[in-house]
């Protein structure tokens, strides 16, 4: 490939891009599939352009924690898989898997999506835990909102299995046609900035070319959940405004796409 | 006591519905999407690429490189923790010995060749999916091979030798032997072969007479995925 970061960079201040696409613009093909496993008790597996991610949903049950009695909880993890990139090696989840699960995390957890009394089972003894793993296919940039959209998809889809009522211990076999409990549907949306201009969707070689970057996560009142700045450079407070605008738009039109594909 | 009729209606040399596709993973050198009834692999090439750290380096030859990993979801059971396991590391050395066989590691001196397999979901079989996804998508990256790896698991259920086992029948309450085999294509000689259970010398025999024709249904199922990938516009 001829690209190179000054060439993105350049094409980027007269608000062009290397592929073609508008700056506010997702890639194409958009593909959310459910029940990509049946060993999960919900996944997804999101394609945005050439990226690929999946999310799976396991439950256990647990103790409640000791501050919380009478509620469950939620763990979101992420994993690079040396699979998806060249780049990614084996081994203990690094700086970008970490940012990229716990995003996702305060996204869901932050807005109360997930009703955590409702988990409860009985009260400071037993509860449901949700534990969501994301982990990418193949990276070609702009995760956040791939690792978002599989992850919710994922929950909506899933099913609690059934529970011996004798032993107390789940039958992972079958599923109940229980969903899980949730109150609100929070989707991430990343607005890049790159030469001074703002661009969504990035691709891998438009992200290496990055100034900054701001995730907002937002429920489908509008309403947000959780933010995170990334990259080198500063952002005025104006650019901030202009971002948060442009992700309470977009996080629209991809609850449609995940809406759709849920019909 | 006999086991007649399997589980889910199979006939016994029937293996279940298979579908394998080339280039699924565009940022690898080759790759491979093989499905086995409920079991599914990803398969990722990369390489030959320079063999870090540079003493496992061999001027002779290239090293072949397996990385086997059940996705944390995909169990029946409970999560699987991220990270290397024992199984999944003896997994990924059986791997490495079912395949290097037809592949001609002299043509990449100093270098590695890496494999990740990634399973979404399982139901018994996944090293065999693991296998036969992973040669595709060797060939896929267009490493020299001098003949095609195909695996399946072969076994027996209170005395009938069945193909492709699944976890039920794994599971089976009788006298249930595992076979887990590979197979090269041309010559039909045995890249892998493991045991757990228990069987017969003779029937074990059989089993792997019976193993050329089942690895040959996933035979054509890969070559399938690789001309369909070649034959594009």
């Amino acid at each position: 490939m001829i690209s190179n970061k000054e060439t993105i960079i350049k094409l980027a201040k007269e608000g062009k891009r290397l592929d073609g696409r508008p700056m506010i613009e997702y890639r194409r093909p958009i593909q959310i599939e459910t029940n990509i496993s049946w060993t999960a008790e919900g996944s997804a597996r999101v394609q945005i352009g050439e990226t690929v991610v999946m999310a799976g949903v396991k439950t256990e049950i647990n103790k409640p924690y000791n501050d919380t009695p009478n509620e469950g909880g939620i763990m979101i993890n992420a994993e690079l898989l040396p699979l998806s990139s060249p780049e990614y090696e084996s081994g203990p989840p690094g700086m970008k898997a970490i940012e990229l699960a716990r995003v996702t995390d305060r996204g869901i957890r932050e807005a109360k999506a997930i009703d955590m009394k409702k988990l409860c089972i009985e009260s400071g003894e037993k509860a449901w835990f949700i534990i969501i793993d994301i982990v990418t296919i193949n990276d070609a940039g702009n995760l956040f909102d791939a690792a978002g959209l599989a992850t919710l998809t994922a929950l909506k889809a899933a099913k609690f299995p059934q529970v011996d009522p004798e032993t107390g211990a789940i039958d992972y076999k079958h599923k109940t046609d229980e969903s899980f409990p949730l109150l609100k549907e929070p989707l991430p949306v990343t607005v890049y900035k790159i030469g001074g201009k703002l661009l969504i969707d990035p691709t891998s070689e438009e992200e290496k070319a990055h100034e900054a970057r701001l995730t907002v996560a937002s429920d489908e009142k509008g309403i947000i959940s959780a933010m995170q700045k990334g990259g080198e450079s500063p952002l005025t407070i104006e650019e901030t405004a202009q971002m948060i605008d442009l992700a309470l738009d977009k996080a629209k039109f991809l609850r449609e796409q995940m809406d759709n594909s849920l019909k | 006591m006999t086991y007649t009729k399997r589980l889910d209606g199979r006939k016994a040399d029937e293996l279940r519905p298979m579908e394998a596709k080339a280039g699924v993973i565009p940022n690898a050198d080759g790759s491979a999407y093989f499905r086995a009834g409920k079991t599914t692999a990803y398969v990722a090439v990369y390489g030959p690429r320079e063999l870090f750290p540079r003493f496992k380096q061999d001027p002779k030859k290239g090293l072949l490189r397996c990385h086997y990993g059940m996705l944390p979801f995909s169990g029946c059971g409970d999560r699987i923790r991220p990270g290397n396991s024992r199984r999944g590391q003896e997994i990924s050395m059986v791997m490495e010995k079912a395949l290097a066989p037809v592949i001609d590691l002299s043509a990449f001196p100093n270098a590695v060749v890496d494999v990740f397999i990634n399973l979404p979901q399982t139901d018994a079989g996944t090293r065999c999916a693991a296998i036969s996804g992973a040669a595709i998508a060797l060939a896929d990256a267009g490493i020299p091979m001098k003949d095609m790896i195909s695996s399946v698991s072969m076994g027996q259920v209170d005395g009938t030798i069945l193909a492709d086992l699944n976890y039920d029948e794994e599971a089976y309450d009788g006298v249930v032997s595992d076979i887990p085999v590979a197979m090269t294509h041309n010559t039909k000689e045995v890249t892998l072969l493991q045991m757990d259970g228990e069987i017969s010398k003779d029937d074990l025999i059989k089993a792997l007479e019976l193993a050329k024709a089942a690895t040959e249904k996933v035979y054509e199922v890969q070559i399938k995925a690789l001309k369909d990938k070649f034959t594009k516009k």
